[in-house]
Parts: C-alpha cells; structure tokens; sequence
C-alpha cells in the first residue's frame, strides 16, 4: 500500500467528453493515456512520478475494465523492455520512471526499441527532478533522446498541454515508428489544474489479442545486417516524418507580439516562466498576451530547421531559453541559422547561467539583460528606472545567514534504520571507522548529521558492488549498505552475487524496511502485506542464501541497538570466508502509522484496553549534553530551553509526536549514556484488574513517598 | 509579419501569489488543498505546485500558489510554478526558521508580502546535536520580519493546535483568514474545512482560535522574544519555616541583592541535594568569591558551585526518579486522562563506576584496583536494567538507594567529587585576586562538566583542558576573552574539533 492513496481521485478518470478535470499533473497524464488508447502502462516508482505509479496502482479496476494492462516494474529496465510489446504489434504502450537515473537504468532497452523502431506508439514518460529539491545527479534526459534517437517532448507545463502532448506523442511515434519521450518537470508533475475531458478508449488491440496471434519480423531485431538498415532507416525515413508530423500537427507554438524584431525561443516546460518573467517587464499579461514573440517548443527534439529559420529570419537578436548543460539546443540553433545564412544574433547561456534551474530570479535577470539590450525604450518605465532597496537589509541578512539553520531531510520519527545507524556509530567507536559504501534510499540521510556514515553512491542497488574494489585482504573489511528497493531492483545480482563469485569478504548490510520506502512505500517482493495484485513476502534472507551466501544474519526488530551491534561486530571479525549479509528487518514507520493507528483509535472507542507507548525525558536528570540526539537525530527528540537557572544548556526533551519506537531506551542502554530517559506505558481502557493492581501500588508507594516528603524540606 | 501587429492591450492584474514554508510531515499539502479548495470556492482560477521528492522527510519544503479573478472570458491564464522573488503577497511560515528561509530567499518584500508565522520552533539536527546550545537566537528573525515585510503575523499556532487536538494546518488556515490577508469571508474558510469531512470539529477549534488570536495579534502585536534564555525562573530568597534553612537564608541575604536569586536557587538544589549542612558548606564557598565584591563573579560562583555540589549521583537519580512529583509530572508530559494508567520504566545501565562510586570509600577503592573482584563484579552488574518504577519490587529497589543519602559523605564518589571542586575553587580564588574576569571564566568552565560516562569523561577532559590553557593565559589582559572562546568552542561540537582549533590558535601567539 502506497503512502498515499488516490482511491477517490481515480474516480475522475472515467470522466466523458467535454467535462471538466481538476486536479495534479500525474492524475492528467494517466488520463491522457487512456483517453489515446493506451493497451499497457508499465514503470518503476520515483519522484516525481511516484504518484504516477500510485495512481495507475489505484486506477486497476478502471484499467482492467478497458482491457488495459498494468505492471509494477522491477527496475527501469525493465519498464523500458516491457515496450516490446509495441515493435510488432500495433498496440500503444506507456512506461514511466524518474530520469535520468532510470534512463540510465533502462537505456540498454531504450537504445534496442529505438533501433529496431516500434509499430504501436511507445510513449515513455520521465519525471524530471532536476534542481531544488532534487535528490539525484543534475544532468539532461536529452542527451539519451539524441544518442538513441528518440523523440523528446517537453509541453508547456500545464494540464492542456500536458494531455495534448500525450495524445500526439502516440501519433509521432505511430508516424515515424519511433519511441516518444514525454519529459515532465518535478513542479508540472505536481501542478494542480484543469482541462476537459475526452471519453476513455479501449486498445484498438489489446496485448491479449497480440498474444493469441503472435507475429514477428527478423528485420525488426537488433542484429547485422538489420542494425545496419535500422540506422539508415532512422536518418532517410523516421526522421523526416517525424519532422513533417511536428509542421503539419503545429507541435510547437507561435506565440505572436507586436516587437517583431526580436524574439525568445523556449523549451515548452520554460513557458510559463518565461511569461512571468516578461510580465514583470511590462511586456506580458497573466493570459498569456506577449508583446514580444515566441517560439514555443514543445518538442525540442528533433527540431524544425524551417520554424526555426522562419522565427528568427529578419529579427534582431533572438534569445533562446534552455535549461541544462550541455547547450545541445543552442548548439542546434546555430548551426541551424548559419546553414540557413541568418546572421540574426543568438543569445542564450550568454545571458542565462550555464547550469543550474532556471529560477523565476534567473529568468527575470536574463530575459531582462536580453531586454535591455535590444528594446530597452519598450521597458515600462518603473521597471526601467527600478531602484527600489533590497527587500532584505544587509544586517538582517546576516543575522538571518547566522541563525537559519539548514534543514536537509531525514529519518521520520520512529524510523526503524535509525537504531541501524546508532549501532554502526558504537561499532565504530569500538572498531574505528570503516569504508562504508552507501547506497539510494532512505538510509541514505546516515550521511548526515548525527550520523555522518557512508563515503560515496553509485547508484541504485549498487552499495555492495561499489565496495567491489576493496575486496583485499587488510585488517578492516568494507561495509555496504542497501535498502530493499535497491536489492529486488539489481542489487542480488550486481552487489550480492558478485561477492558470492569473487569471494568478498565485506560486510553488506541489508535495510529491509517491508517497502519502497523513500519512493512513497509501494510494495515489493519482500513485503509483508498481502496485495491483491501482486506476489509478496518473498524473504530478502533466502533470495541471499539461494545466490550461496553462507553467513547471513536476520535481524526482525532493528531497535535492539544491543542486538545490532553486535551482529554487526560479528561481522566485521567473524573467520567465516565470503560475504558476510545482515538483513535488518522493521516496518519503515510512516506505514505502520498510518497502517495502526485507526485501528488503534478504533479499538480504544470500542472500549477495548488499549496500551499507548512514548518516551519521555526526565528534565531533572538531564544534563543537557545532547550525546542521545548525535546518536538519533529523531525529530520528536528535541532540545528545550529549561526554566533552571542553573542550567545554562537546553536540556533533552519528547514531544507528543513521540510513536514509542524504542530507539531513544535502547540507544541509552548500548551507549550508557544517561538514566534520563523513561518510557510511559498509558494503558487505555484499563480493565478492572489493572485498576486493582494500580490501586495496590499507588497505596504502597504513595506510602513510601509520602514518608519521605515528609521528612523533605519543602524548598520552593 | 510580425512587426505589422498594433501593441495588445495588457491586462496589468497581477496574479495572488502565496509561498507556504513548511518542513516535511508537517501537512503543508493539506493547507494547501484548502487553499486551493478555498479560491475556487470564491469563483477565482488557482493553480498550485510543490516539489516533495525526498524533502517529505523531515525536510524543508515550499508549496507554491497563484491565483486570479476570472475576467469572464473563460481563458486560462499563465500562471507561475515557483514564486518570484519581490512579488509574494502572502508568505506562510509553518515553523519560525522557514520564515527566515523564506525571508533569505527573497520571497518577503515590504511594500507587498503579508508574512504568517508560527512562532514555534522545531530545533533542525545541527541545533540540537551541539553539547552546548546551539540553538539559533529567534529573535533575530522576528527583527528582520518586521523589517522586512508589509505585515508581520506571528504567534505559536503549534501550541492552538495541541489544544486544539488538531493538526498545525487548521491553526494556519485560521491565521490566514484574519482579515487583510485574502478578500474572502471566514465563513467561506470554514466551509472549506468542513467539505473535507475529516477531523472536521478539532479543525474549525484550531482554526477559530487561530483566527481570533490573529485578530487580537494584528490589533496589538506582542513583543518579540529577546534570546533563548529569558526563561529562566529564580525562586525568592525567603525563609520556609525550618529553623536551620532559614538561618542560611538570613545569611544569604547579607550577600549583594543582584545576586540573590542565583543563591537562592543553588542553595535550594545542594539542601535538596544533601542536608541543611551542604547548604552551610555551599554558602562558605559563595561568600569566598563574595568577598571580592565583584557581582558577577558572586553570581558564576553561586551557579557553578551548586551545579558542581549537587552532582548527579546514583542516589540522586534514585530520589528523583522516585518523587511523588515525578510520577504527577509524567502524567502531565504523556498527556494521560484521568481515567488512564500510567507505568514508567526507566532504562538504566549501571557501571562499576557507579557501584563503587557509591560504596564507603575505602572499600570502593579496593574493589578498583582489585582487578579480580572488579572482573567478577562487572559481569554481574555491567549491564542494561528495565526498571519498572511503578511496581513496588523495583519502587523499593531504588527507594533504598535514594535512603543512602545519609552516607553521601562517606562514599568514594563524594570524596573525589569534593576534592575535584577544591582545587578548581582554590585556582579560581587565587586568580580572582588579580584578574576577577578570568576567575569568573574559570568558574564557568565548570559547565562543560555533564552527562554520565563516556560524556562525562569527554566533558571533564575539555574542562581540564582548559585549566591548563587558563594557566597559560594568566597574565594577559585578554585571557578571560580567550577563555570565553574557548568554552563557547568547547560547547560547539562533541568531538573538540572547534576547542582543537581555538587551542592552536592560542598556542600560536603564546
């Protein structure tokens, strides 16, 4: 079960002709899909398009209705093979992943599909996480769109344009036997709007019927001499009628304006950016009225020569607006107008920064620069002669800069690889520090304070196999850590078999958390939940046993720290040759919260005796050396000010956002920190029995404690 | 063909912007659906946005909103995905530091930007993780808001929904509908709220008192917070009724008045800590420094010493954690009803050290250095212990254990404890003679002095450390200062990293 559930939204999918839909970004585009006839959707959760996944996930039975098939993919590459089903059969296939780290994963499929050409459209959609709050490497999917010659669409980011790109995406891929690359930015995926609605419809053909009456076609598969003709075929016949399609369909937007001598060129996912920036130059409205024309490209992929001759021939200067590096488009453009003997000047990463998002600040200072520059006299004049101060003075900046602390993301409260990442710092305390080859995930925050553990990422299900090289015999072992999304995804093979083969001697550190925790919590083949639609519970330990490893230890409650540690000293000293794999087991909190409290707020208004667990800090006690937060770090520990005037420090304190994991008594025990720490047991709905039992211990005790306060001065 | 179009006709309406601060978990996108929810309800075209990814995790996110009156034509218009620095209206903080975050983004501006903020904080990793106090000094963004925006709303909305039993959204929501902010009733916020049929009743409570706390904080805002430390409660320096405390009390007070409320308070934790005679002893060792006539050196003294006499012992963790007032505070802090039961259980791993510590110090001290005895012992006491207080066995267990104070003096640790506190004293007392700054310095230092075990090791070696630098600066005009660093990098970062570099930094020109 995913983090979030779209059961109701899904309902708007079944939406008919001319209806209105609102609502995000990934609920459109899986109505686009069905609105085109999509006969299968396939992919691998990530964000942005975790929702995607989600909500396909939670469409089924409207999917199924259609005779529409769905799969959970178990990698990108899988996703992306899973278009074969569109080279020999007329049937339009989707897949979805995050990129360009799942087209890096899936590029090996996507460079074959795109060789051998496809019959049915193949449309494969790609969430863009490119700048803030991006959790990946910064690069551009368009390099794998040109290397493999692949259609690239990049619509204006709102739902309209969005749905019209998903609907001529099949089309282009029809036409020109080509796959379609729908990219979709972090922001457009999430963007809450509307447009109206087209009645679903079924597969002209469905996979069912292709499977009941297979066809093939040799010339179809990647192999001399075919590779050699695919290659010829993709220059003298694909390519041109994929360019005639874009002309003739009007993929790309003239956007008209009465300053005809100059002109902005801009990717279609810039658009609205690029309106706001000129809007605050007085040469734009909020409806989309431009004064200056544009070139919108909705597909920047491959481009138009004769759009772009026609835009820029007689203008001044042309500014092009393209986020990423490489330049490719800038490139394109240029060469372009000098084939075509424009002498029109060309601006671009001149005036935008060569890397990096292009922010509402950086569009505003560089299509300004270009303004300025060419038609400063059509500048409004209050934006001409701006001179207004800084909103933020220098003093207050500073002040700010000193006490804004940054705010990285972490573990959740209750996390379970929490107490993993405490025992490793009290092995290492104890063994020293070791290599740690980190890996995607969630437990990927360990590289941050409090913890600071782990040295690189290599990718996803790659932890164990980055540790490959330290595969030597020294008096320290490597340790590797992967999540189980990283495991089922590639890490058996690429991390665990590969130490099997090569005799590793290192550590690998499994986090089994019951899910694709960091992506939204969908399911695996290690969770525990039965899913209607899919096989799970398929432990990670015997996958690990049955690829020959020998010492394998699983550990089910990852919050004895005690237990860990030492699991994880046995490790790193055991004289047991081979790779040495820990598989530390607790359901990610996030989902057992939500899985267990309704029934728990449930049972307690049904009267049922209920037990509520927190921790607590005994403010007295604490002495306010913070040593238990470096070794948790958990959001519901915190510090407060303290009323004493004795204590100097904040003291440690819980909130009531506490869920009662274990981590903080446990850490406490392992690491002898401090006695200040207790856990509350709240027994709700106490039964008679307990009142008794209570009542014969508060008589008792109340009876000691009295006597003694008794004797007590009563200081203040 | 271009150049031949008249100029359109620009619509100069800008559209309603407004940036939601938030960190993850904390249900930012659910205000935002209301928001969004809200505007249209009013007719308005709205588009919102976000960028989750990973920074759902505990991170600090924005969500993004624009919004514009429909002109009637039925056109969609363009609206923006992020939020332009200098033309926010509204900026909506879910946490004090994510409103200096936006602030330091540029998203405040004064001639536009209506800033609703959470007074409350939510320390981030690198606050709490510092020994010291590494928290960030609020009042510095309360100034810079004021500064920097056309309207400053801020109040603790945590706190409403706590009350409230709701979520902190619903208590933004509220501070947003105060009038100002948006054009559009209360009342079309509060349906809202009830269209989405979830914890409807606690929503609207955090929402009205939300609302009415705006109100009352738009008509007379009340003052920023000056710093992290103006909490501090000092007890009166008054007599209670026991002939012995009161005498100290009567002596006390011969002291200097400004002092009077840190004596108060370390002469209440070292009686409470031992006897009426500690007490005796703590004011001996007050009035050394007193003597001096300096205040501030009377008030260090007062502070340190009674931190340092009333150190944390087993037989105080004991008495602490057995107190009537204890199990009544702890009912408190979970928040149990009445009706509800409530067991503690402490967790505790008592070490050799503690156990000797705590014995006469002559046979601790035997035990020490009896390797053998020491060896049997630790396997039998070294280890974690789940101590239920609520039950009468474990009660008892550390009820006698409190009982020893009476032989407090007697015990190993005691011993060490006291000679530990002379020496450092004597040294204070000799250089408060020629420099009361450094002395004043030196008794501070004592703060680094915390935590149990390996913590506490840590600490007392950085407080030794800096004994033996305030040895080396004796002399210089500008020791206490370089003192004063010393210890602020001492509290910086556990491992010494930051004391490291003051050291070689000292050393350099020594």
């Amino acid at each position: 079960m995913a983090e979030r559930s779209f059961a109701k939204e899904v309902e708007d999918l079944r939406l008919g002709d001319g209806q209105e839909f609102h609502g995000e970004g990934i609920l459109a585009i899986t109505k686009a899909l069905l609105q085109s006839g999509v006969g299968y959707v396939a992919g691998y959760q990530g964000a942005p398009i975790s929702h995607l996944m989600d909500v396909l996930s939670d469409a089924q039975d409207i999917l199924s209705d259609l005779g529409v098939h769905f799969e959970t993919s178990a990698s990108e590459a899988t996703a992306a093979a899973t278009l074969a089903a569109s080279v020999m059969y007329p049937i339009r296939g989707a897949v979805t992943f995050k990129s360009p780290v799942g087209t890096n994963v899936a590029s090996d499929a996507l460079a074959n599909l795109a060789s051998g050409g496809v019959t049915g459209g193949a449309l494969i959609i790609v969430g863009e996480d490119y700048g803030e709050g991006s959790s990946i490497m910064q690069e551009r999917s368009h390099a794998y769109a040109m290397k493999s010659q692949i259609w690239l669409l990049d619509p204006r980011p709102d739902l309209e344009s969005i749905v019209r790109a998903v609907e001529t995406g099949f089309e282009l891929s029809e036409v020109s036997n080509t796959p379609v690359m729908l990219e979709v930015r972090i922001r457009a995926c999430h963007v809450r709007g509307s447009f109206r609605t087209k009645t679903n419809q079924r597969p002209a053909m469905s996979v069912k019927d292709a499977l009941e009456t297979p066809r093939r076609d040799t010339g179809r598969v990647v192999l001399p001499p075919a590779s050699y003709v695919h290659e010829r075929e993709k220059i003298e016949k694909r390519w041109p009628a994929a360019v005639t399609f874009i002309k003739e369909r009007r993929l790309n937007e003239f956007v008209p304006g009465d300053i005809g001598d100059v002109g902005i060129i801009l990717q279609g996912g810039m658009y609205n950016g690029v309106l706001r920036a000129l809007q605050g130059l007085g040469l734009a409205d909020v409806w989309g009225t431009s004064r200056i024309p544009l070139y919108v490209m909705n597909v920047t992929y491959p481009l138009v020569p004769d759009e772009v001759a026609d835009f820029c021939r007689d203008k001044r200067a042309v500014l092009l607006v393209e986020e990423g590096q490489p330049d490719f488009i800038e490139q394109a453009l240029a060469k372009i107008l000098r084939q075509a003997n424009i002498p029109t000047p060309l601006s671009g990463k001149d005036l935008f920064p060569m890397a990096g998002e292009y922010t509402a600040q950086v569009m505003g200072e560089a299509i300004g620069a270009f303004v300025r520059q060419w038609i400063p006299d059509m500048l409004a004049p209050a934006v001409r002669a701006s001179n207004a101060p800084p909103a933020l003075e220098e003093k207050h900046a500073r002040a700010l800069a000193e006490v804004v602390p940054p705010r990285p993301p972490g573990f959740c409260t209750g996390c379970p690889e929490r107490p993993i990442f405490a025992a490793m710092k009290l092995v290492e305390r104890e063994l020293g520090p070791h290599h740690v080859a980190a890996d995607i995930g969630c437990h990927l925050f360990a590289i941050m304070p409090p913890f600071n553990i782990g040295t690189t990422t290599m990718g996803y299900g790659l932890g164990p196999a980055s540790a490959s090289a330290f595969n030597v015999k020294a008096a320290k072992r490597s340790i590797a850590v992967m999540g189980d999304g990283g495991f089922w995804h590639n890490g058996l093979t690429s991390g665990i078999g590969n130490a099997v083969f090569n005799k590793s001697d290192g550590v690998v550190l499994v986090v089994d958390n019951h899910y694709s925790a960091a992506t939204g919590g969908q399911d695996l083949l290690s969770s525990r939940a039965a899913n209607r639609s899919r096989s799970t519970r398929h432990a990670i330990a015997d996958a690990v046993k049955g690829m020959g490893v020998n010492w394998v230890r699983q550990i089910d409650r990852t919050y004895d720290v005690g237990r860990m540690r030492d699991t994880l000293k046995e490790a790193l000293t055991s004289n047991e040759p081979g790779p040495k794999v820990i598989v530390a087991a607790s359901e990610c909190m996030l989902n057992r919260q939500r899985r267990e409290r309704p029934l728990f707020a449930k049972a307690v208004k049904a009267g049922q005796r209920m037990v509520r667990q927190r921790f607590g800090v005994d403010e007295d006690v604490c002495t306010g050396d913070h040593a238990c937060i470096r070794l948790s770090g958990c959001p519901s520990l915190s510090v407060k000010q303290t009323a004493d005037p004795l204590k100097d420090d904040p003291v440690a304190a819980i909130d009531n956002s506490c869920v009662g994991c274990g981590n903080c008594g446990d850490v406490a025990e392992a690491a002898v920190l401090c006695p200040s720490f207790y856990r509350a047991d709240i027994i709700i709905n106490p039964t008679g029995w307990d009142r008794a039992v209570a009542h014969m211990r508060a008589a008792v005790i109340g009876f000691f404690q009295r006597l003694r306060a008794k004797r007590r001065l009563r200081l203040a | 063909m271009d150049a031949v179009l008249s100029p359109p006709t620009l619509d100069t309406r800008r559209p309603t912007s407004i940036a939601v601060m938030a960190m993850g978990g904390q249900g930012g996108g659910v205000l935002v659906d209301w928001i969004v929810a809200l505007i249209e309800s009013q007719g308005w075209l709205v588009q919102s946005t976000s960028v989750p990814g990973v920074a759902q995790r505990t991170g600090a996110t924005i969500y993004y909103v624009e919004a514009i009156e429909s002109d009637g034509s039925g056109r969609r218009p363009v609206l923006s995905l992020m939020p332009v620095p200098g033309e926010v209206d509204i900026v909506i903080g879910a946490e004090l530091m994510e409103a200096g975050r936006a602030m330091q983004r540029g998203l405040v501006s004064p001639d536009r930007t209506t800033l609703i903020a959470s007074s409350h904080r939510a320390y981030a990793v690198s606050e709490k993780i510092a020994p010291g106090d590494g928290a960030g000094d609020p009042a510095k963004v309360h100034e810079a808001a004021r500064a920097a925006s056309k309207q400053f709303l801020a109040f603790d909305m945590a706190a409403i929904a706590e009350q409230s039993e709701s979520v902190i959204s619903a208590a933004l929501f509220g501070a947003l509908a105060a009038p100002g902010a948006l054009p559009f009733p209360r009342a079309a916020y509060e349906a809202t709220i009830r269209e989405t049929g979830v914890g409807v009743e606690a929503s609207l409570r955090a929402f009205g008192r939300a609302y009415d706390a705006a109100v009352a904080e738009l008509k007379s805002p009340t003052p920023a917070p000056s710093g992290n430390t103006t909490r501090k409660e000092f007890p009166d320096l008054k007599p209670i009724g026991d002939a012995g405390f009161d005498a100290l009390v009567e002596r006390a007070r011969t002291l200097p008045e400004p002092v009077h409320g840190m004596v108060a308070a370390g002469l209440a934790r070292v009686v409470d800590f031992q006897d009426v005679a500690y007490g005796r002893e703590y004011l001996d060792r007050v009035d050394a420094f007193a003597e001096l006539s300096a205040n501030e050196l009377t008030s260090a003294a007062a502070k340190q010493i009674a931190r340092a006499m009333a150190y944390d012992d087993v037989i105080r963790v004991a008495d602490l954690k057995t107190r009537d007032s204890r199990f009544a505070r702890i009912r408190t802090e979970v928040a149990a009803r009445p009706d509800q039961i409530v067991y503690a259980t402490e967790f505790m791993h008592p070490r050799m050290d503690e156990v000797c510590g705590t014995l006469p110090a002559g046979l601790g001290l035997w035990i020490e250095t009896s390797p053998r005895v020491l060896g049997f012992l630790r396997r039998l006491v070294d280890r974690g212990r789940r101590v239920q207080t609520g039950t009468i066995g474990w009660f008892l267990t550390l009820y006698l254990l409190a009982g020893l104070r009476r032989f407090r003096r007697g015990t190993l640790r005691h011993r060490r404890e006291q000679a530990h506190i002379e020496a450092w004293l004597d040294r204070a007392r000799t250089v408060a003679r020629g420099d009361v700054a450094l002395a004043i310095e030196i008794l501070e230092a004592r703060r680094l002095v915390k935590g149990y075990s390996d913590t506490h090791d840590v600490g007392e070696g950085k407080f030794s450390r800096l004994m033996a630098m305030a040895e080396k600066l004796e002399g210089r005009a500008d020791a206490a200062d370089w003192m004063r660093r010393l210890r602020t990098a001492a509290l910086a970062d556990a491992e010494g990293r930051a004391l490291d570099d003051t050291i070689k930094t000292i050393e350099s020109f020594l």
